[in-house]
């Protein structure tokens, strides 16, 4: 445990918050990498997604491409990208990019396929366009699910970035691996633990985003449909808590 | 190709390294899994304490979870344990909340009618709720497969051997071949492991195999008949 008080002092020492590198430097450069290569990684990934899951063409491609680019090993990846296109930015931003592709793709197609068949029709048989149809139920009712995937985005991509580190000169991973080559175990664990600050916060800021966007007609259902337990489930609401029903 | 043939021994030294520090974790992860997960399923207090500490814990990056470990474990960070720790946190955190699906969605009718017909609450659990919850959690535990095997190469950058020192190797020395290796074997090791994961599935539970594939049915596994 002394450990993590060496942590803790090392991010209170007064000495590494200003200067070249410091820790907002370092915080700053984490944040800002993370969201541009999520816009990135958004605007590719999520009009796609959303197409799949409206039209349910192209399903088994998406699946595979997002299945097979999870196994991909992100350190390889980052390496790989740093030898081609050389130190700097641009090799961590496209890996970080591709790597985030998948669960945005699957959060997206997954959404949409979620919705029930029967309010799509319904939609339809009201006299609206394909793009209300998108636009106005289906986007709308999967809302979290889509969000949920943006959601282990960030993470994957907070988590890589740090990772990142190893390969270009930004983010909080320098610290550990500065910390690896000095063998200065509090430095290591100080920029650990600001990692992990940093991964808890954005995560929770993404679960409450998540609760915001369950349309208030979906809401309002919700508290009948624990009472009442219907046989089917409405969309993006998850399954019924069956707890209680066990005697 | 050059690189690849005159260290093909230093790949299959690694390929078996890197398993020997996946597959603990990934059978770890699974049997702390499946009764954790069945205690999240049957109390709502224990679903929400239970799901949100593994959510937590999911969200942790794995380079700082290596490195905050040890000060915990008392393990050397180059330490091969403190990775297969780290690694199977990782997986708890994935496969605990499958299981508790898997279990949620046994049939509530299912299970009453085991408890009318005389299974006590142990009985009920190896005989109708695990064989039925079966696929859900091999299913889960693909996606710890693969992420497992994934993750193994990032303990090289903090000195624990597996294939990921291909990639901190190839990259120091700039070998593009060696990360390429690197990349095809990881994913190659993580196929394997995952058939072999299919296989022992279907071994286990040939009625999955046999008929259509069941969402939410009421159909209890195929047993032979029995006097």
């Amino acid at each position: 445990m002394n450990l993590f008080l060496d942590g803790i002092a090392w991010i209170l020492d007064p000495a590494n918050w200003t200067g070249v590198g410091s820790i907002p430097e370092r915080i700053g450069q984490h944040l800002v990498i993370s969201a541009i290569v999520l816009v990135i990684a958004s605007l590719i990934a999520l009009p796609v997604g959303v197409l799949v899951g409206h039209t349910g063409r192209g399903k088994d491609l998406a699946v595979m491409v997002s299945g097979g680019l999870r196994a991909l090993p992100t350190l390889g990846a980052l390496t790989l990208f740093a030898l081609w296109l050389g130190i700097g930015l641009s090799a961590p931003i496209i890996a970080l990019v591709i790597l985030a592709i998948p669960p945005l793709l699957a959060g997206a197609y997954s959404g949409l396929e979620s919705v029930d068949r029967r309010t799509i029709d319904a939609a339809r048989a009201m006299g609206m366009r394909e793009g209300q149809v998108v636009g106005r139920v289906e986007l709308p009712l999967s809302m979290p699910i889509v969000v949920g995937g943006i959601r282990s985005a960030t993470l994957q991509i907070i988590a890589t970035a740090t990772l990142a580190a190893y390969v270009a000169d930004f983010g909080l991973g320098r610290f550990i691996f500065a910390g690896l080559k000095t063998r200065d175990y509090a430095e290591m664990l100080g920029g650990s633990m600001l990692v992990i600050i940093l991964a808890l916060v954005v995560d929770g800021c993404f679960a409450l985003t998540q609760r915001l966007v369950v349309p208030a007609g979906v809401r309002a259902a919700r508290s009948t449909e624990l009472r009442s337990r219907p046989s089917r489930t409405r969309a993006a609401l998850g399954r019924p808590i069956n707890e209680g029903n066990q005697s | 190709m050059n690189w690849l043939w005159s260290n093909l021994d230093l790949v299959g030294e690694l390929m078996l390294v890197h398993l020997a520090l996946s597959v603990p974790a990934i059978i770890l992860s699974f049997v702390i899994s499946v009764p954790v997960g069945w205690l999240a399923h049957r109390y709502r207090w224990s679903r929400g304490v239970l799901l949100s500490l593994c959510g937590l814990l999911y969200a942790i990056p794995s380079l700082a979870l290596f490195v905050a470990l040890p000060p915990i474990t008392g393990l050397s960070l180059r330490s091969p344990l403190n990775l297969v720790i780290a690694l199977t946190l990782y997986g708890v955190a994935v496969l605990v909340r499958t299981a508790a699906d898997a279990f949620d969605a046994v049939e509530p009718d299912v299970r009453q009618s085991a408890t009318a017909v005389g299974y006590s609450v142990a009985g009920r659990f190896w005989g109708v709720e695990l064989p039925l919850a079966g696929p859900v959690l091999v299913s889960g535990l693909r996606v710890v497969i693969v992420s497992t095997v994934s993750l193994v190469t990032v303990g090289a950058v903090i000195g624990v051997p597996s294939l990921g020192i291909l990639f901190t190797d190839g990259f120091q020395r700039n070998i593009q071949p060696e990360i390429v290796t690197g990349i095809v074997a990881t994913i190659a090791l993580a196929l394997a492991l995952d058939w072999v994961c299919v296989l022992i599935g279907r071994l286990m539970m040939p009625w999955t195999r046999a008929g259509a594939v069941r969402r939410s049915s009421f159909s209890a596994p195929r047993r032979e008949a029995q006097a």
